[in-house]
């Protein structure tokens, strides 16, 4: 047996994933600029971002443990190994047997962790503040992810990401309303998960309102380069879980070399619609009391819910 | 499974998912449109069984329903809540959480209920009895968390919406006769409804029900 597309995919997977992420969340802020008739900033201003980040000194608090140094580099690995896990141009990865949605799950909760520890570690009250929210919003949002991944798992028999995908690109066409009822919780979950309008504002510093800006005001510099890129990271991750879930259909076959420009077109062109999406959504809401966060996350996962029974009963 | 069999899943599910949605809202106008857009998916769902069983009688009734509640009921129910100037928030019993899990419970529940009875039936529409069953409950749940008296009414006729759904799944429809005799008692329901409204808005100065508990003065 020959490892060495398997592999090739996956060095050129994860490279792409890390340098692409920044570009889509260009490319959301681009959006949102349009459609709030605001001129747009640059497609490439992430990367300038991140460029002057990581050419400034660090300022780090007297009273910060190495747990507060330690965990930028924790949420970019996190984020890094989940999207470079998720079949994103092919199936056939070495690491997929690890992309099982449980797992994945375990990885951002894990990310979630060590950032609500971070911030609660300087002994700032904002840190502390935006470390409860974001665990509120967090412990709200998980169980709604699972029964969305579990809704496609019991579709096509299994947890494995990669087998989901194969089975969900090869199916003959048919409706399945459980699919469109996780798909509509799956994308509340996506925007409660990365920060995005209905529960936190992504752009601002407004104390009342901030959750997850409220847990890294504490960074600078490198640090906060390497949050912010994980950030991007885990935004580009979760889109690609939806496109793998959702709309699998154009990722290239196992060790098919040939099939990877059209998987990377059908890739980029999703990814530039989903981004769209996503700037569209969050100019039509506006952001909820947090008081009303557990009500849209219960939404989310009553939807889900209902996929899964509908899955049962309707048998698609 | 056929493409027509699909879509009345696929519309069944989204009646449900509106059933859902009204128990969880909080503005009477809403409640409205919500309840037009459950007609809609039901005179659609029951047009397209109509169509792939060649029943020509529920052409009938989904034109009735179009008729009445997605155009004339809606339009009284605006027409009303204009009238009695309602349009502040529903008030609910229970926190709007709570409500989702019980409504969940019940959707279990009925699913749980109408599996059996679904595989033992041969019919195009089968699957869809557990959805109009947990449709009826959830309508029920809506009408006794509510205090106003105008999302009660709402409720009343969103259940009418599942029982049909129901008959539709179970035997392909009731008699044309039922049907419109179903149709002109929902029609004549709301106008009395409406005129209750009035009365018991004069006598209370509200229109929460809560007041008709003590109807005796002392």
């Amino acid at each position: 047996m020959n490892y060495a597309p398997g592999i090739g995919f996956q060095i050129l997977q994860s490279v792409f994933v890390v340098l692409a992420a920044p570009l889509l969340m260009g490319w959301v802020n681009q959006c949102r600029a349009w459609l709030q008739n605001r001129s747009a900033p640059s497609l490439w201003l992430p990367y300038f971002t991140l460029a002057k980040l990581f050419h400034k000194d660090a300022v780090i608090a007297r009273d910060a443990s190495p747990l507060f140094r330690l965990t930028p580099y924790i949420l970019f690995g996190c984020m890094w190994l989940a999207a470079g896990i998720v079949p994103v141009l092919a199936t056939d990865l070495p690491f997929a047997p690890a992309a099982d949605i449980i797992a994945l799950v375990g990885v951002f909760a894990l990310a979630r962790v060590f950032s609500a520890l971070a911030a609660m570690d300087i002994g700032t009250s904002f840190g502390g503040l935006g470390a409860r929210r974001e665990m509120l919003i967090g412990f709200l949002a998980e169980p709604a992810m699972l029964m969305t991944l579990f809704t496609a798992a019991f579709i096509s028999g299994s947890t494995q990401l990669t087998t989901i995908v194969e089975t969900l690109a090869h199916r003959e066409f048919a409706i399945y309303p459980s699919l469109a009822f996780a798909a509509v919780a799956f994308v509340m979950v996506l925007l409660a998960e990365n920060a995005r309008i209905p529960i936190d504002n992504p752009s601002t510093h407004l104390e009342l309102t901030m959750i997850h800006e409220a847990m890294i005001l504490e960074y600078s510099a490198r640090h906060l380069a390497l949050i912010e890129w994980a950030v991007a990271i885990k935004l580009f991750a979760y889109m690609t879980i939806g496109i793998a879930l959702f709309v699998p259909w154009g990722i290239a076959e196992a060790g098919n070399w040939a099939a990877l420009p059209v998987a990377f077109a059908s890739l980029a062109l999703k990814l530039a619609f989903a981004g769209a999406g996503l700037a569209l959504l969050e100019s039509q809401l506006a952001k909820l009391r947090l008081f009303l966060a557990p009500e849209f996350l219960s939404a989310a996962f009553l939807l889900a819910v209902l996929g899964m029974l509908t899955h049962f009963l309707v048998r698609g | 499974m056929s493409l027509a069999s699909q879509f009345v899943n696929l519309l069944a599910a989204l009646l449900l998912l509106i059933a859902f949605a009204m128990l969880t809202q909080r503005r009477i106008l809403t409640l409205i449109h919500l309840f037009a857009w459950q007609g809609v998916a039901l005179s659609a769902s029951t047009f397209i069984v109509a169509g792939s069983t060649g029943q020509t009688h529920l052409y009938f009734s989904a034109a009735l329903t179009v008729l009445l509640k997605v155009i004339l009921i809606p339009w009284v129910l605006h027409r009303l809540i204009d009238r009695l100037n309602v349009k502040w928030d529903v008030e609910t019993l229970i926190n709007i959480p709570t409500t989702m899990l019980i409504g969940i419970g019940l959707a279990i529940f009925a699913f749980a209920l109408a599996t059996p009875i679904s595989q033992m039936a041969s019919t195009l529409t089968r699957s869809t009895l557990g959805i109009a069953l947990a449709s009826v409950l959830l309508s029920f749940l809506m009408m006794i968390v509510r205090r106003k008296a105008v999302p009660q009414v709402i409720g009343f006729l969103a259940m009418e919406n599942g029982l049909f759904l129901a008959a539709t799944s179970a035997t392909y429809g009731m008699p044309l006769v039922v049907e419109l005799g179903v149709a002109l008692d929902v029609l004549v329901g709301t106008f009395i409804f409406g005129i209750f409204f009035f009365h018991i808005r004069e006598q209370f100065d509200s229109l929460d029900i809560r007041h008709m508990e003590k109807l005796k003065e002392d």
